[in-house]
């Protein structure tokens, strides 16, 4: 064997085992959040979690709109109109990285369409309130 | 910032939103309860310009101003005649901001962390097509109630054979491209579900009828919640769930009161077709009634009214389009001068959406504890001397406590034909909205005042200054 032949294997091996290595290591991480994950099932996947967070806030819906008096069935849909314009925060996260690409141009349409309603329902909100002030 | 603190920032901005609609229980703390909405989406798109990804914060600013401006110029400008328009206009928005924001994600769901273009965890997967598809229905639906609403578009049910069954189709076809979409990851489904869900919207908000709308209208609102909350799943955003579901649960009750206060069902309303012209002719409709009718001008209403002990005022629609409200009050400053006590009736469904009528009225500065709702004042009609009705009808057709055969039969009305005299404003002798006719107008102590309710107010505001 010449040595050229021996450092070459020797490359080949020292090779074989940073790549055994990084499969060990990438194993180690799989298996941590495996464990994560195993830790987490006690408070249930994310569905479950936003499940138990939809059913509650439909109870709490369902009782403070019960409580809006009729007179002001208007303005509720008006606000209700606005606050449903949160999916901007969707619309924000897509337009949010520097490069322009499809995802970027739909988030900016979103928030264009997002800010109509939010800055429309409350000021239309707003506007009918006012007219509901006691006069003097 | 770390996800904690974002967390708990939603949370804040959540309580804000519930707190909005808690305001609204009275209102002297209803515009408090605007102020809490506004804070809390201020705290929400402020939160999330702090997430890290979050860096072109140039071209968000872009988008908030020409929308913001777009949105405050259109609410400044508005009449409160077009409220339910402006109303469904806005929904539509929601709809088709929930569809962007679905596409985006789908192209780029690195962003919010659920996997790999071609590789998306399946349920994040099912709730962005079931956002989609709400929102492309709410999109197409609202486009519809809006034109109806404006008039672009006859408010007549649109309806044709096999109607239910290509909706049924649709429907199903919608379950499968569902199915489809998240077994293969192709974008081609996702495009073809949103096509079918737009072509969906428009089918199914056609059939109803213009007297639905104020029903079409909540539901609508509910929907654009619902999107709200599918598209919260997606990206694991407790605010988006929460706010939707205070959205959808809202637009739900309303759409309740709606129907109750028709005596419709739910299912009947979305079914569509009525108020469709029927060829047979419900009882008591016909057109060429020939019966007599005692017909007054407006110096007989003010005698009748300034010699009252009580009156109450039953506004309807009609007013609002002869835009007749800020006279009325002028005529009803005059009697209450007088030391005749007033009071509005409300039903319901007077108006175009829920509490319409309330908002017209206090636009011409009728004070809040003068408008009664329907449970509150019918007990009171017995002890009424006159009843002044302007622009209203069905709701008070007594057919709909007596006539089983009446399309109106167990309606609810306002039970103004116990009241000693009942004046009714309109323009000729025409049937209601759902094609009925009122046999009130046949009465002995009815006096028709025929004319526009504008004109006809103006002419009693004269006389009452004369007398």
């Amino acid at each position: 064997m010449s040595s050229e032949e021996f450092i070459n294997k020797a490359t080949d091996v020292a090779n074989s085992a940073r790549a055994l290595s990084d499969e060990v290591a990438s194993l180690a991480s799989e298996a941590s959040r495996l464990a994560v994950d195993t830790a987490g099932q006690s408070a249930g996947s994310p569905f479950i979690m936003g499940l138990t967070v939809l059913v509650l806030a439909v109870f709490v819906g369902y009782y403070v709109v019960w409580n809006v008096t009729p007179a002001l069935h208007s303005p509720l849909m008006a606000v209700t109109n606005a606050i449903s314009s949160v999916i901007i925060v969707g619309a924000l996260i897509a337009a949010g990285p520097a490069d322009v690409g499809f995802s970027e141009i739909m988030g900016f349409i979103a928030i264009v369409l997002a800010a109509v309603n939010i800055f429309g329902g409350f000021i239309v909100a707003q506007r009918m309130l006012q007219m509901f002030k006691k006069k003097q | 910032m770390s996800s904690d603190l974002s967390a708990l920032l939603y949370l804040a901005a959540s309580v804000c939103f519930i707190m909005a609609l808690r305001g609204l229980s009275h209102p002297t703390t209803s515009r408090q309860g605007n102020i809490f909405g506004i804070v809390g989406m201020v705290l929400a798109i402020g939160t999330t310009l702090m997430a890290p990804g979050v860096v072109s914060f140039g071209t968000i600013l872009l988008g908030l101003l020409v929308g913001g401006a777009i949105g405050t110029v259109i609410a400044l400008r508005i009449q409160m005649t077009a409220l339910p328009q402006l109303v469904a206009a806005f929904h539509s928005l929601v709809g088709l901001a929930a569809v962007c924001v679905a596409l985006a994600t789908f192209y780029k769901p690195e962003a919010y962390g659920i996997g790999r273009v071609g590789d998306i965890q399946i349920s994040s997967l099912v709730e962005l097509t079931i956002g989609t598809a709400v929102g492309a229905i709410t999109f197409t639906g609202s486009v519809v109630a809006f034109a109806k609403l404006q008039g672009l578009v006859s408010g007549a049910p649109l309806v044709f054979k096999m109607q239910h069954m290509l909706n049924a189709a649709l429907g199903a076809l919608v379950v499968v491209l569902i199915v489809l979409l998240c077994t293969t990851q192709e974008p081609v489904y996702l495009w073809i579900l949103i096509a079918v869900t737009l072509l969906l919207g428009f089918l199914l908000i056609l059939p109803i009828g213009g007297a639905d709308m104020p029903v079409v209208v909540s539901m609508l609102n509910s929907y654009s919640g619902w999107a709200a909350c599918g598209i919260g799943f997606t990206l694991q955003n407790n605010l988006l769930i929460i706010t939707g579901a205070l959205v959808g649960s809202s637009g739900a009750i309303l759409s309740y009161i709606m129907c109750k206060a028709m005596n419709r069902s739910f299912i009947s309303v979305i079914l569509g077709g009525f108020g469709a012209v029927d060829d047979d002719g419900p009882a008591g409709s016909s057109g060429d009634d020939d019966r007599m009718v005692k017909s007054g001008s407006g110096d007989d209403a003010a005698f009748l009214m300034k010699n009252a002990g009580s009156v109450v005022i039953v506004p309807g629609y009609g007013m609002a389009v002869a835009q007749a409200q800020h006279t009325l009050r002028e005529m009803v400053d005059l009697l209450k001068a007088d030391g005749v006590n007033v009071r509005y009736a409300i039903h319901p469904v007077a108006g175009r959406m829920p509490g319409h009528m309330n908002v017209l009225l206090a636009e011409a500065s009728v004070p809040y504890d003068e408008v009664l709702e329907m449970d509150e004042i019918n007990r009171d009609f017995k002890s009424t001397d006159v009843v002044f009705v302007i622009g209203a009808n069905d709701i008070t057709n007594p057919a709909a406590k007596t006539d089983p055969k009446s399309p109106i039969y167990g309606m609810p009305i306002l039970e103004v034909d116990q009241a000693q005299t009942v004046l009714f404003v309109k323009r000729g002798m025409s049937a209601g909205y759902a094609g009925v006719q009122n046999e009130l107008f046949f009465r002995d102590n009815t006096m028709m005042l025929f004319g526009d309710a504008k004109q006809m107010c103006e002419k009693i505001v004269k006389s009452l200054e004369q007398l």
